[in-house]
């Protein structure tokens, strides 16, 4: 072992707040609706066969000229008006997303700038379905650990402009918007332990079709997403039950304490099967915005949240479950305290 | 567990694809193919899968289910596959 030096001064560092909360939720879906019919111009299917296999009915796509930025700050610009703060109270900006289509800058401080979090630290995280959730964790430590006060966490994506409409296993499922929460301090636990983790033993099931190098030297098409969908469905149901099941125990939470639980909309059935293995009882309102919203990826939970407390479905300061999980293969469940 | 036969295994699948898909126990015969004959897809395909592997004490994984296509190929593995 090397000898640690004698230090001649010691450290300051910072102190939090006790504990965190989700101050606001806000969300943006893009104007456009694209029901299955459209989809079925370019894939052999049906209307009937996309509801049966992913409750999917309707999705949204951005406009040509809208971005991932634009999108992103429309749901900040909400989240901040549900939390009642001002864009300069935000120290800090997470954005989730793999369809900023910039290798750099990032889109979150452009999306700081934009809404007016000038000089706010700003980041972006790729971890796909789970992003969002990633941000909450690093948000809840951020603000306990004192290297922030306010953290605006957005997923965002534009899976429109990744997605292969030929592709009859995904050209359906893809949607696009945001969804932003508002990350802050708190008297009381307002965001459980995160439970997360990966396996990329199975990062080919879920993917970019080629590298940005195998599309500049080679003669492949523009590199859209595809994904081994039974594959990725016997990892959603059967590896991610005993992850939301440890991140219920690890907040001292049961079933039958929950308001809601908000599941990565990937597909209803992945829904489904996750209530019936964690035995959600009947009273907990479960997110299915998937069917009007399709996948929107990192956006997905946010947005499904936004869904829930809008319509009543879930109460305002209610307990819920929430499990994000996707491409690397990547996963992150905590409860939290609905805003 | 003792090496099962050929039919306690059918009748077990018979039991996983009903409770799956409600299809009565008596259609799932030897001779069917699951997407053509029995109209089961990919998804309720792995759910079938996944629950014949904690029924039967098995494991499946995932490139071989493709080679599933008839209830013999899917009770024949699960027979070879115990060990």
């Amino acid at each position: 072992m090397t000898t640690i030096p004698q230090q001649r001064r010691t450290l300051t560092t910072t102190a939090g707040a006790a504990y965190s909360r989700i101050w606001g939720v806000g969300g943006y879906r893009p104007e456009r609706v694209v029901t299955n019919e459209e989809i079925c111009e370019h894939i052999d299917s049906s209307d009937q066969w996309i509801r049966e296999r992913s409750g999917i009915i309707t999705r949204r796509f951005a406009a040509a000229d809208e971005t991932v930025v634009d999108m992103a700050s429309a749901a900040a610009n909400e989240a901040l008006r549900s939390a009642g703060l001002m864009a300069s109270q935000i120290s800090t900006v997470i954005v989730a997303t793999v369809t900023h289509p910039y290798q750099t800058p990032g889109a979150a401080p452009i999306v700081a700038e934009r809404i007016g979090a000038t000089s706010a630290v700003a980041f972006d995280i790729s971890a796909a379905c789970a992003g969002y959730c990633h941000g909450i964790a690093l948000a809840n430590d951020m603000v306990r650990g004192g290297s922030a006060t306010f953290v605006l966490v957005i997923g965002v994506e534009k899976l429109s402009d990744f997605t292969d409409k030929t592709d009859r296993g995904s050209a359906f499922i893809f949607g696009d918007g945001a969804g932003a929460s508002i990350v802050g301090p708190s008297d009381v636990p307002g965001i459980g332990p995160t439970v997360w983790g990966s396996d990329g033993s199975k990062w080919k099931t879920i993917s970019q079709r080629n590298s940005w190098i195998e599309v500049r030297d080679g003669d492949v098409d523009w590199p859209a997403i595809t994904m081994e969908g039974p594959e990725v469905f016997r990892w959603a149901v059967w590896a991610m039950a005993p992850i939301a099941q440890a991140a219920l125990d690890q907040a001292g939470i049961k079933a039958e304490d929950l308001d809601a639980f908000i599941p990565h909309q990937a597909n209803m059935r992945i829904i489904d099967a996750l209530v019936k293995k964690l035995k959600l009882p009947d009273h907990v309102a479960v997110a299915r915005d998937i069917a009007e919203t399709g996948n929107t990826s990192a956006a997905s939970i946010p947005l499904a949240t936004q869904r829930l407390l809008d319509s009543g479905e879930a109460p305002h300061g209610g307990l819920a479950l929430q499990i994000g999980f996707g491409a690397g293969l990547v996963y992150a469940a905590q409860v939290i305290v609905l805003p | 567990m003792a090496a099962l036969t050929e039919q306690t295994i059918l009748e077990g699948l018979a039991e996983i694809v009903n409770e799956e898909t409600g299809l009565d126990t008596a259609s799932v015969q030897f001779d069917k193919s699951f997407t053509d004959d029995l109209d089961i897809d990919s998804l309720s395909m792995m759910t079938i899968v996944v629950n014949a592997e904690e029924k039967f004490g098995v494991r499946i994984p995932d490139d071989e289910v493709k080679n599933l296509k008839t209830v013999r190929d899917a009770v024949g593995f699960i027979v070879g596959a115990q060990a």
